[in-house]
């Protein structure tokens, strides 16, 4: 019983990184613009991160300087896409590549560095409950983060009014603009925003959940997390479900090896991406669903005035 | 615009890319003989120890020199090179070179650039080694862990399993709930038999134990290596052993306060609560022989030489503090035993985990028979993938 | 201040000159860059640019690291032009090498020529089923093919593993993960001495003819075309948007396979875990700096090899890291994709005043193009 309260802490702990990037790339599909580079931010955030602790110590300054970079790289992709009106699909691949090649190449001095010793925590009291505790209390604050994350974001989308400019912005761009709103500057900061928590999962990702740098560590991840909104139907809760779930399937991988199951490691290894294509057939196939729940000019380029 | 600001605007642009072409083109004459040899026409240098020109020795690298694993392992024997034969040697190397179609290139081009002397570090460089070497007769290929041999070609191999065998003994008599787990890379016989030692090893100063092991399918995948470890310690066991390139598993089990081996390379500050020791491959040992060689006129294609601890190539570091003596006293026998060849890992009678009898009592297993393990020894929980293949 | 301006009509002259002023760019951020790293610039351009095209066997190299590319690109380049997101190819290069290696697997010593020809159309096959599971869920679940392109990706590769892990494993083999070299007769034809090039070559120099008359003289160029950007007038006109996805998914996926195909029979000569090597996204690159234009993505797929190529250079002739091919990559499409901006738009100089001279466009003397 021990192992599986652990195997769903150590899934609470593999789905946050997706969580987090997940609520960003949210963010920004709510208003409207499909970031396909969360694979390079993830990662140069990942690295500044990482660069930030070896020489600070302090895990906080690490997690902004995470933020920081994937707010930078978001940025210039949003004045692309937005301003220059650029494909969004090809300039996110584009962003995919580059901050690949660069977290590579500029991390290089880095890759025998590592961290102070990593702290544990604990819930008092709660954290010593027998198999509860072990399962949900003994997590890293972010774990919490994220979940706190998600009532934020519920409440920022559906209950407050900056929410809902943000959603027509995302629903009908030009209806927005008709009605007097900076629709342009709306997407950027929504997509900065975004990338500042693409930038916050990297971030996690190289100082406490694998505390080493190696180029290409975050492995699609950004991808999937990409797959996440989908599957998601664009909700932040089912967004952090999803994320869970995802992590879940991969620590099961290992936990169904490690019990001796004889199932070919491939086929375990395949279950993630198999589950997120049949998730998205199943969500996608009314249409009419999809057209309730995606924002409508998803992917969509914006021109004022036209 | 006007089609005549247009023309001229394309002729500019024409006439520079033709300028930046010619500088280019020029620039390279103010590079030192750089060969531009095609394969047809092998560099033709006779191998010269007696003439001042140092001998070129050329590296391929699979993953980064910094992994602080198996490829940083390579790169200290190559460094070891460079120091002891100082300006009578000139290497290079080129890292993470997929074991792919381009390796065939950069070994060819590591060949026709001058390169006499060409190591390649990784089992996937065979056939482009191969190939080149039949192109290039006159340069001296070192394949690492393979098993094809031409006469300009050789192969060299360390005995990890001893590594692996003397972590078990440690393992054997630190852990408390008898599960060690074993992180997995590729299932290749290397590190089945990697598995099968260290259990062997444990299992010699305490019976009781087994070991559960998870495969990572990648020898480099950090986040993936954590992964597998924390799946490993939530399924009971206390002790950890790699067969992976980085230091995610120790990191992980310094994380959960569990106890774990260094690979490859001394990795005792990635962990140093968890750390009990590390299994280091020193490749500057057969690296020094092979120049020696190489620079004596003494090298000679066609061998498989496989190092361990008897020559120096593998060695058991930093063993921790808290290993009872006991251990540590064990630990040194085997390393005397196997230094002078009293001692044999793989002596029998040694049983697969069906029961069957693999080798025989007092039978010692050859190296051919080392070389294509692909069964867990009693002990190890589930079997090889695809390893029933045979 | 800039301010952008639309064109009334897209510039010919910058469809051209885009690729060109974005290659210029990245080749000066990547001057700056050797040499904030303290390397000779010159050297380092070099390394990337003259090395790779110097000799004829260097030459060679870049066709055989090209033909891949071309090959994938070409398929992209329907998909595109078609709206349709295809970011799979890699997956679909996978199945066409599984398959592919799999009818050269059932060679012996005895089977005849034919069999290049059976690999070659296995491989195809092979792309193509893999891509049809793309357009199947498209077309009937309507889900989105960017992600499930890419997560077939990592099924196909999981599935190679378990292929030369397990039931395709050479028994001769010592257990190590690949199938056994095919046999010389499976080789894909060379087409000179010494050289790797193959027949590979003439197919997709083949198929660059191929496309150019499809998109740009054939009914079903347009349509396809017309029917993946603008359903509704597609309807309107009776072209079929189904059918354009199908299609752009069956023709990119068969590319991709044949590409697979050639690569397991011809270079590699047997399948290894390291078959996926990233060509499949490269050639999206490849695909839009050739945009999307089969004769423009020649020049595309040999200046991505070049990048590839002068990479490994860069490493043992300057001891630069591998990384910077990447980091070119990235560079180039992201330096293409600001500099296409100029063909939809103009850029001015606009002085800050009222609304009086702000709406003209003839007034305010051009200054286009701040190259």
């Amino acid at each position: 019983m021990e192992s599986y309260a652990l195997l769903f802490a150590a899934t609470l702990n593999a789905g946050t990184v997706l969580a987090l990037a997940a609520l960003g790339l949210l963010v920004n599909e709510k208003a409207g613009v499909v970031n396909l580079g969360a694979e390079g931010i993830m990662l140069c955030a990942a690295l500044a991160g990482f660069v930030t602790v070896v020489h600070t110590g302090i895990d906080l300054l690490g997690f902004a300087a995470g933020m920081g970079a994937g707010a930078l790289l978001a940025a210039i992709f949003g004045l692309l896409v937005i301003w220059l009106n650029t494909n969004q699909y090809a300039t996110g691949l584009a962003l995919s590549l580059f901050g690949a090649g660069f977290s590579a190449f500029a991390g290089i001095k880095y890759v025998q560095e590592k961290l102070p010793e990593r702290p544990r925590f604990s819930v008092p009291v709660l954290g010593d409950i027998p198999l509860v505790g072990p399962a949900l209390f003994r997590q890293h604050p972010m774990v919490y983060v994220a979940i706190a994350l998600v009532v934020f974001l519920v409440w920022f989308l559906y209950r407050s009014r900056a929410g809902l400019v943000l959603r027509s912005v995302g629903e009908s761009p030009e209806s927005a603009h008709s009605l007097g709103y900076p629709v342009r500057r709306i997407r950027l900061a929504a997509v900065v925003a975004g990338g500042a928590l693409c930038g916050l999962a990297g971030a996690y990702l190289a100082v406490i959940y694998t505390p080493l740098w190696v180029e290409g560590m975050v492995a699609g991840r950004g991808w999937i997390a990409l797959a996440l909104t989908t599957f998601a139907t664009w909700r932040p809760a089912r967004v952090l479900l999803g994320a869970y779930l995802f992590g879940g399937v991969t620590m099961l991988q290992f936990h169904l090896q490690g019990s001796g199951v004889e199932v070919a490691s491939q086929f375990l290894t395949m279950l993630p991406y198999l589950a997120t294509i049949v998730v998205l057939a199943l969500i996608s196939r009314n249409p009419a669903w999809i057209r309730v729940n995606m924002p409508a000019s998803l992917g969509k380029p914006f021109h004022p005035g036209t | 615009m006007t089609d005549l600001r247009k023309r001229s605007l394309l002729q500019a642009a024409a006439l520079t890319a033709l300028a930046a072409t010619a500088l280019v083109g020029c620039g390279k004459k103010e590079e030192p003989a750089a060969p531009a040899a095609t394969a047809a026409a092998p560099a033709a240098s006779a191998p010269a120890p007696a003439k001042a020109e140092p001998l070129k020795i050329a590296f391929a690298y699979i993953g980064p020199v910094g992994d602080g694993g198996w490829t940083f392992a390579h790169d200290n024997g190559r460094k070891a090179v460079e120091k002891e034969f100082g300006d009578k040697v000139q290497t290079s190397f080129v890292e993470n070179v997929p074991e792919s179609a381009d390796a065939e290139r950069v070994i060819r081009d590591m060949a026709s650039s001058g390169a006499k002397l060409v190591f390649g570090t990784t089992f996937g460089y065979m056939e482009p080694m191969v190939k080149v070497a039949g192109d290039h007769k006159d340069v001296k290929f070192e394949h690492a862990t393979g098993y094809k041999t031409a006469d300009n070609l050789r192969t060299y191999d360390s005995r990890t399993y001893e590594g692996a065998y003397m972590a078990g003994v440690i393992a054997g008599k630190m852990t408390k709930t008898n599960t060690l787990g074993v992180v997995g890379s590729v299932p290749i016989p290397e590190v089945v038999r990697n598995i099968n030692s260290f259990t062997m090893g444990a299992q010699s100063v305490n019976p009781k134990i087994k070991t559960k092991v998870v495969w990572v399918g990648k020898w480099f995948d950090p986040p993936k290596e954590t992964e597998a470890a924390t799946s490993l310690i939530n399924g009971g066991a206390d002790v950890l052993m790699q067969n992976t390139d980085s230091s995610a598993v120790l990191q992980t089990a310094e994380k959960m306060g569990k106890r774990a081996f260094g690979w490859d390379s001394d990795m005792t500050n990635y962990g140093p609560k968890a750390h009990l020791g590390s299994a280091v491959i020193n490749w500057g040992p057969y690296y020094i022989k092979a120049t020696r060689d190489a620079l004596e006129g003494k090298w000679q294609g066609g061998q498989q030489s496989w190092w361990g601890v008897k020559e120096g190539a593998i060695d058991m570091v930093s063993v921790a503090a808290d290993v009872p003596e006991d251990a540590k006293k064990r630990l040194e026998e085997v390393k005397a035993g196997l230094k002078d060849g009293s001692f044999s890992i793989w002596k029998g009678p040694i049983k697969d985990n069906t029961g069957k009898e693999v080798v025989a009592k007092d039978a010692v297993a050859d190296d051919k028979f080392l070389v294509g393990i692909n069964f867990y020894v009693q002990g190890v929980e589930g079997k090889v993938p695809g390893g029933d293949k045979k | 201040m800039l301010r952008l301006e639309a064109r009334p009509e897209a510039s010919r002259l910058w469809s051209v000159a885009s690729p060109v002023l974005a290659l210029a760019l990245t080749v000066v951020i990547g001057v700056l860059l050797f040499m904030a790293l303290g390397k000779d610039p010159v050297r380092g351009l070099q390394v990337f640019f003259w090395e790779p095209v110097k000799s004829a066997y260097a030459l060679g190299e870049l066709t055989v690291k090209a033909t891949p590319l071309l090959l994938i690109a070409l398929g992209l380049a329907v998909c595109f032009r078609s709206n349709v997101w295809n970011i799979g190819a890699e997956g679909q290069f996978v199945l066409g090498a599984i398959l592919a290696g799999g009818v050269a697997l059932m060679a012996d010593k005895t089977t005849g020529r034919w069999i290049v020809l059976a690999i070659l159309l296995a491989g195809v096959a092979g792309g193509m089923l893999w891509a049809s599971l793309t357009a199947l869920l498209r077309d009937r679940f309507n889900a989105n093919e960017i992600l499930v392109s890419l997560m077939l990706v990592y099924v196909a590769e999981q599935l190679l593993f378990y292929l030369v892990f397990g039931p395709w494993k050479d028994p001769g083999g010592y257990n190590f993960p690949q199938t056994r070299t095919f046999e010389s007769v499976t080789q894909i034809p060379r087409l000179m001495q010494g050289s790797r090039v193959s027949i590979g070559l003439l197919i997709a120099l083949a198929g660059v003819a191929v496309l150019w008359v499809f998109l740009f003289r054939t009914r079903a160029g347009f349509a396809q075309q017309v029917g993946g950007l603008a359903p509704a007038a597609a309807r309107y006109a009776g072209f079929s948007s189904r059918r354009a996805l199908w299609l752009a998914l069956l023709v990119s996926g068969g590319c991709a396979g044949l590409a697979g195909a050639l690569e397991v029979a011809g270079p590699i000569g047997q399948l290894t875990p390291y078959v996926p090597a990233g060509y499949g996204f490269a050639a999206i690159i490849v695909a839009f700096v050739g945009r999307l234009h089969p004769v423009g993505m020649v020049f595309s797929a040999v200046l991505m090899s070049m990048f590839y190529i002068g990479g490994e250079l860069a490493q043992s002739r300057l001891g630069l890291p591998k990384s910077l091919t990447g980091v070119f990559q990235g560079l180039l499409l992201f330096t293409l994709l600001a500099c296409d901006t100029l063909i939809a738009y103009r850029v001015r100089w606009a002085p800050k005043q009222p609304a009086a001279a702000a709406a003209g466009s003839g007034t305010v003397p051009a200054k286009q193009g701040t190259a």
